[in-house]
């Protein structure tokens, strides 16, 4: 447990200096861009005077590295600072904002690998067969759509021609608020109170959405399984299998995959990242009231504390993540070590 | 080095390079041949657009408001009666120059840093290391977005905003490319006769570096295809006035509930069709230049 421990801690240390630089080029690209916050939030006819004193206000007179000092000693009390446009706190819309992401994200990528891995297995296990080429041409194909033209496209189909499944929102207008207050993440507060017909609701909502990001994303999981897949089957532990008599689906889904799976699980935190991409856009096509619709709506309101705000939480998602990929693949395969 | 080239010579052997590839690499071949066709198609399109539409993308008294497909739109028209295949075809311009020319910005900054970082080393190789892989693991769209939102809408901007995503993959690229290069024997050779580090690095280090350079450039334009329908499809890309397919797909969103499918349809599908064109090729050529690029 002590080694568990060191290693948590050394792979913190090490996530530091990443999170560090983003801020860093975040807090920069804010400030030395053109597009000053202050004359687009009072318009460009506003006088010098007001100006001035808005700038005060903020703290945008000081020098950039005092500000930058300064917002680093904020952030590290945890503090992201106040909305320039709302009286509020920039942490109040994110942990508003925040579960709504997570949740469609988790639904994206559960269904991207649902999708990605059997697609990627049979496909190495029937190499250079018209089943392969023709999953390595799905795998190509929705890898170029755009994720929001797959929204938009279901959106088309299941919602307006069908009508099975809304199209926008978490939920139906119906349901009432207090089902969903406790923490955000409505398919958990749902459940804690037993209310089925608030789950399934909410479960119906997430069904497009989810689809449209996982479509999208499972065709690098087919390439990452299929790839891994053909490494693995290469091996002489399959030959061994084999050679035992052991039936083929056996040796390809039980020997080979369960080892297959290990390089993916490396590769999940860079996926992960672009999952988070594809939520943003995502949310835009649905409505989806999460993160990357709170980036967008503030990047129209010029709310630029709101929006480093946004951006800050995204990197600690990504280290976080990363982090937690890490550990997992400690978990998975014992060769290891701490 | 005496011997002038012959064009007739050079195509000569070009086209014996290209036959012994095509047995060779059979699938990979005609993904490729694809890929070009489909790229071909739509750069025919940026240049000649009034071969293939006789409407104005900006006009809007082209038809209807709001009409299906027909005879005479045979996309259909939108809500300000403007001929969508008209703006199809000069939406093409856009996404392909932006895309295009970030791809090449990108791999113009990354490939000089990846190269010095790699032959460099020490101090330099690790803050630039350690910068590239914080922007790599970032979701490269938000960062994409934020330049965006901060340039204000414009073709040279997005293309900036575009540009800034896609450095690290260059650079860790050819920095790692470079790193392994570096202890080739003939590099040793090379500083074994005294060679200067200019010339090491231009002269065989580089040209070693440029065939996978070049697939990435390719698969690389196909990501910032959809990074720059993105950007505009969220309203941070372009001006009004403008063709785009990203700009007309977030119009036809609004009036998807009307269920007016050719507004979503066709700039989806030129996206879509363009991407995997540049996909394409980049997965041919990867397999016939480099078979062991592709493979993790």
């Amino acid at each position: 447990m002590r080694h568990l421990a060191s290693y948590i801690l050394t792979r913190i240390l090490l996530a530091i200096p990443m999170v560090f630089i983003m801020l860093t080029i975040v807090f920069v690209v804010l400030r030395v861009m053109p597009g000053d916050p202050v004359n687009a939030m009072l318009g460009a006819h506003a006088p010098q005077r007001v100006i001035d004193q808005k700038k005060e206000e903020l703290g945008l007179n000081k020098p950039i590295m005092v500000q930058y000092v300064e917002y680093l000693g904020k952030l590290v009390r945890l503090d992201l600072g106040d909305s320039m446009i709302f009286k509020q706190k920039v942490s109040q819309p994110i942990i508003e904002k925040l579960p709504a992401t997570i949740e469609l994200t988790l639904f994206g990528l559960l269904v991207s690998l649902g999708i990605g891995i059997p697609l990627g297995a049979a496909a190495a296990r029937r190499r250079r067969s018209g089943g392969d080429f023709g999953i390595r041409l799905y795998a190509n194909v929705v890898y170029c759509i755009p994720v929001f033209w797959m929204g938009l496209l279901l959106q088309l189909f299941f919602g307006v021609w069908l009508g099975w499944f809304p199209v926008s929102g978490r939920t139906s207008p119906r349901m009432e608020a207090s089902v969903f207050s406790k923490t955000g993440f409505y398919i958990v507060d749902t459940l804690r109170i037993g209310n089925l017909a608030a789950f399934g609701d909410v479960m119906w909502h997430l069904v497009l959405p989810s689809i449209t990001l996982g479509v999208v994303l499972s065709g690098i999981f087919v390439r990452l399984t299929r790839a891994n897949m053909l490494d693995v089957l290469k091996s002489d532990y399959i030959l061994a299998a084999r050679a035992r008599g052991i039936p083929e689906r056996r040796v390809v889904y039980n020997h080979g995959l369960r080892n297959a799976l290990i390089p993916i699980v490396t590769m999940l935190g860079l996926q992960f990242s672009l999952l988070l991409a594809g939520a943003i856009l995502t949310e835009s096509t649905f409505s989806w009231p999460g993160m990357g619709r709170l980036l967008l709506e503030r990047i129209y309101l010029r709310d630029y504390p709101t929006i480093q705000g946004v951006i800050v939480v995204y990197t600690l998602v990504v280290s976080a993540m990363s982090l937690l990929v890490d550990l997992l693949y400690a978990a998975i395969d014992p060769r290891v070590k701490y | 080095m005496t011997a002038r080239f012959s064009p007739a010579a050079g195509a000569a052997s070009a086209l014996r390079w290209f036959s012994r590839a095509r047995r060779k690499y059979r699938t990979e071949w005609w993904i490729m041949i694809a890929g070009i066709l489909v790229i071909a198609l739509i750069v025919a399109m940026t240049v000649f657009p009034h071969v293939f539409t006789k409407y104005n993308p900006n006009d809007q008294d082209a038809g209807g408001q709001m009409t299906a497909p027909s005879r005479a739109h045979i996309m259909g028209t939108d809500n300000l009666s403007r001929d969508v295949w008209a703006r199809v075809v000069y939406g093409a311009q856009t996404i392909l120059g932006v895309a295009i020319a970030a791809a090449l910005l990108s791999a113009l900054i990354g490939i000089p840093l990846g190269l010095l970082s790699g032959f460099a080393g020490g101090l330099v190789d690790r803050i630039l290391s350690l910068v590239m892989d914080s922007v790599y693991s970032f979701p490269g769209l938000i960062l994409a977005i934020a330049f965006a939102a901060m340039l204000g809408p414009g073709v040279i901007n997005i293309t900036l905003a575009v540009a800034v995503v896609y450095i690290p993959t260059y650079f860790r690229l050819v920095r790692g490319q470079t790193l392994s290069i570096k202890e080739e024997v003939y590099v040793e050779a090379a500083r074994a006769i005294g060679a200067r580090r200019g010339t090491i690095l231009g002269r065989y280090v580089f040209p070693n570096v440029i065939a996978t350079v070049v697939v990435v450039l390719s698969l690389n334009i196909a990501d910032a295809i959809m990074t720059e329908a993105a950007l505009s499809y969220i309203g941070l890309g372009l001006p009004a006035g403008i063709p785009d397919w990203g700009m007309d797909l977030s119009m036809g969103k609004k009036f998807l509930p009307s269920g007016t499918w050719w507004m979503i349809t066709f700039p989806g599908l030129m996206i879509m069709l363009l991407a995997l064109g540049f996909t394409m090729l980049g997965e041919g050529l990867a397999e016939i230049l480099n078979p062991r690029l592709l493979e993790k």
